[in-house]
């Protein structure tokens, strides 16, 4: 729970000393109350008090970190670990989802090795980009079937690591758990082992290696029992895995952990999770499609698949990528030459603004006409076409300018440029400063598009 | 301490709005938790699915729907065939060739197509109109004259013609009336006002808050939805309390995983998985924001989604 300054008030030594920087107790009390500042910063604060205040301020769902990341997120991510959980809200529109749900294949000691090594295989197949976003399959959960020899177990866990990709340890046996972490600590994988049976044991191994340990419970109750006897003994690096009852039973667990955890503040749940959609849905590659995409949306850190396929993967990254996106920030698409449908330097112009929103609709429907042409995109503030106008951000000018930084004339040789039809009124203006170029107007409308261009190139 | 559940408890409930007559009418609505929390509350009534046929038969549909409908000769058998599929709730007549940008098919025409289907089917229907504002004015209002007695959805009223699909669907032909609005929430809670300032009874409205694929601006989607829900459950809202039908079959399979062949985007594999991954994705993710029903075309994205509502309630 929060405090306020008063109550961190009380705590401080009331010496007004100015050694934070502040020029009286209660102004610091007050800036550590806001966020503004820590408690640390007051050398005079005991050392009790400080343990009371940083585990009340503290956030309501830790930050844990796990694995090596094959590739960054994207150009501004120089993270070298995966970051899971730290949420701070439940619905995206309440502030910002800040550490994206990750996605894992899976393999195991019961597959044969080529079974295993078409999978990893299927691993490395899933790479792309999408606006400016690598995405891949970022972790190999690695089972032990029951009975599985350490040795057979240690060896599959090295032939997966081989894939590049960050490693979750599904095991229950401790033999086993050891060998694995044996020839792959330096990886940092999750070792996701424990349960009421074994958590002293599996928890040991964890911080012996400095591992994050995944928890599970064959109940809610009894997950939270776990955790909190984990927390007793001294192990705060942890991940709940929400179990593999029944569909109804892990969204359940889903929702229940986080709001606890979010609403009620309870920090016992304040633990990023693991969902393992391979297991809830075996062998019914759409089904766990269709579970992905639910946790994907309520409230899975990392979900677990059997196979990652193109088919599943696409829209996957996308909802995520939408979801995980700042709802305070427009997503925009980076201005540059974008070429559809096998365009080359004689294929018509047309251009737009940079909001991702408008490029998605507009690109579609260029993609839906056949049509090659070059798509435009300038650097219009991230907004909507009437918007940007308004705002002078899309105008003759600016689009002039953009065709001589990115030096278009050069790159491209045909000269006609079709430009939004809410924005025709640019054209008398683009056309003087711009010499040589045809400009044409262009539907009001992206779903008219198809029809405009087919008739364009019909009448050509 | 123990974990005690904390259960979150709404004192409203969605409207419940059925469509078609008889026993094979469906109820849309009347939750009262968010989507799938059946650990809050018992679920009242689960979220229903329809299956999407068009007005232009299968000319242009794509090869894997061609085989679904194979032997079908009109939509009206296109239409039998649609309802017998595992998981479909209802069946959505889109009149999509009325576009004056596309075929441009009259209204008599397309009013003969809904009521040839209304008849050959026993079945709750939906209809969608063409999305030309001035055209679905006259065409809906006209599909609800021609099928009065059947409890139809006519999609969609917007704010540029609901007089007309609000008047001819919700007054005088008694008829349900689907409202739809461009993913905001406040858009959404205007149209229901001015449907209801018009004397449409709020009881008879499904809304449409928008739409789209997952990947394409569907973070608005997403928080449109969980505002609606939140707005509507939290402070019993009166002007949002509809329940929320999100075509989903109309935007997936327009986007280019849906539709790229394997030739064009070698190494994604097949279109047909891709297509129905995408469309059961995107219907996946709207239930699990506050869709009361989806719409659906390919028969296995239906049943995996049918499979996991009944597997969530």
């Amino acid at each position: 729970m929060a405090l306020t300054g008063i109550q961190i008030f009380k705590l401080t030594p009331k010496k007004n000393c100015k050694e934070c920087g502040c020029p009286t107790c209660m102004a610091f009390s007050m800036k550590v109350a806001q966020g503004a500042m820590t408690i640390d910063q007051c050398p005079h604060m005991s050392e009790d008090a400080v343990a009371t205040l940083s585990e009340a301020s503290a956030p309501p769902m830790k930050t844990i970190k796990a694995g090596v990341k094959a590739f960054a997120d994207n150009k501004n991510d120089s993270e070298k670990e995966f970051a899971l959980g730290g949420e701070t809200v439940l619905f995206r529109h309440e502030k910002t989802f800040v550490n994206k749900t990750r996605y894992a294949a899976s393999v195991c000691t019961c597959m044969d090795d080529a079974a295993v090594e078409a999978r990893l295989a299927s691993v490395a197949a899933i790479d792309y980009d999408r606006i400016g976003d690598r995405m891949y399959v970022e972790f190999v959960a690695v089972d032990c079937a029951e009975g599985a020899a350490p040795e057979a177990y240690a060896a599959l866990v090295k032939k997966a690591d081989g894939a590049g990709r960050a490693l979750i340890l599904n095991v229950k046996d401790e033999a086993c758990a050891k060998a694995a972490l044996d020839v792959c600590k330096d990886k940092k994988p999750i070792l996701n082992a424990a349960d009421a049976s074994n958590y002293e044991a599996m928890s040991k191994l964890a911080s012996d290696a400095g591992v994050v340990l995944g928890v599970t419970g064959a109940s809610v109750e009894e997950l939270y029992d776990t955790v909190a006897a984990l927390e007793k003994a001294g192990n705060k690096n942890l991940i709940l895995d929400l179990g593999t009852a029944s569909i109804k039973d892990t969204f359940a667990n889903a929702v229940l952990v986080r709001r606890a955890a979010l609403k009620d503040t309870d920090r016992t749940f304040g633990y990023p999770s693991i969902v393992n959609v391979g297991k809830l849905a075996s062998g019914d590659s759409h089904m766990q499609a269709a579970l992905a995409a639910l946790f994907t949306m309520k409230y899975g850190s990392i979900v677990v698949m059997e196979e990652m396929s193109y088919a599943q993967a696409l829209p996957l990254y996308g909802l995520r990528q939408n979801l995980f996106t700042d709802p305070q920030k427009a997503p925009r698409i980076e201005p540059g030459i974008y070429p559809i449908n096998g365009a080359d330097e004689n294929s018509v112009c047309l251009t737009t603004v940079d909001f991702a929103l408008t490029y998605f609709l507009v690109s579609g429907e260029l993609e839906r006409s056949g049509v090659p042409c070059n798509l435009l995109i300038s650097d219009a503030g991230g907004l909507s076409v009437l918007t940007s106008w308004a705002a002078g951000k899309f105008s003759s000018g600016s689009i002039a300018k953009y065709i001589q930084e990115f030096e278009i004339e050069s790159k491209i040789k045909n000269r006609t440029l079709i430009i939004p039809g809410k924005v025709a009124v640019l054209k008398g203006d683009l056309e003087a400063k711009l010499p040589g170029w045809n400009i044409v107007v262009g539907p009001t409308e992206a779903v008219m598009l198809v029809k405009f261009l087919k008739d364009m190139q019909a009448n050509a | 301490m123990p974990f005690t559940k904390k259960l979150q408890k709404f004192n409203a409930t969605v409207r419940s709005v059925e469509v078609g007559t008889g026993d094979k009418a469906v109820t849309l609505g009347g939750g009262n938790t968010l989507p799938f929390y059946s650990f809050d509350a018992p679920t009242t009534n689960t979220a229903k699915i329809g299956i999407e046929i068009s007005d232009m038969g299968l000319a242009h549909e794509p090869d894997c729907i061609k085989e679904v409908y194979a032997g079908c000769e009109t939509v009206a058998d296109m239409a039998k065939k649609a309802i017998t599929m595992e998981g479909v709730d209802f069946l959505c007549l889109r009149l999509e060739g009325g576009d004056p940008n596309g075929e441009n098919r009259p209204v008599e025409e397309l009013v003969a197509v809904a009521k040839e289907v209304a008849e050959a089917v026993d079945f709750p229907l939906v209809v969608e109109g063409c999305k030309n504002v001035e055209k679905d004015a006259e065409l809906l209002s006209k599909v609800a004259e021609a099928l009065q007695g059947k409890n139809v959805l006519l999609m969609s009223a917007k704010e540029e013609n609901y007089k007309n699909i609000g008047a001819a669907a919700g007054l005088a032909y008694n008829q349900l009336v689907g409202a739809e609005s461009a993913v905001d929430i406040n858009l959404a809670k205007q149209l229901n006002v001015l449907l209801k300032q018009l004397g449409v009874d709020s009881g008879k409205v499904v809304m449409n808050v928008g739409s789209s694929a997952a990947g394409y601006g569907f973070d608005y989607l997403i928080s449109t939805l969980d505002r609606v829900k939140a707005a509507a459950l939290g402070q019993n809202d009166d002007s949002l309390l509809m329940p929320i039908i999100t075509p989903v079959a109309s935007e997936t399979w327009s986007v280019k995983e849906s539709v790229a062949t394997e030739e064009d985007a070698p190494g994604w594999g097949c279109v047909v998985e891709r297509a129905i991954d995408m469309e059961v994705e995107t219907a996946v993710a709207c239930l699990a924001c506050g869709s009361d029903a989806v719409i659906l075309k390919h028969p296995t994205s239906v049943a995996t989604v049918s499979k996991l509502i009944s597997a969530l309630s």
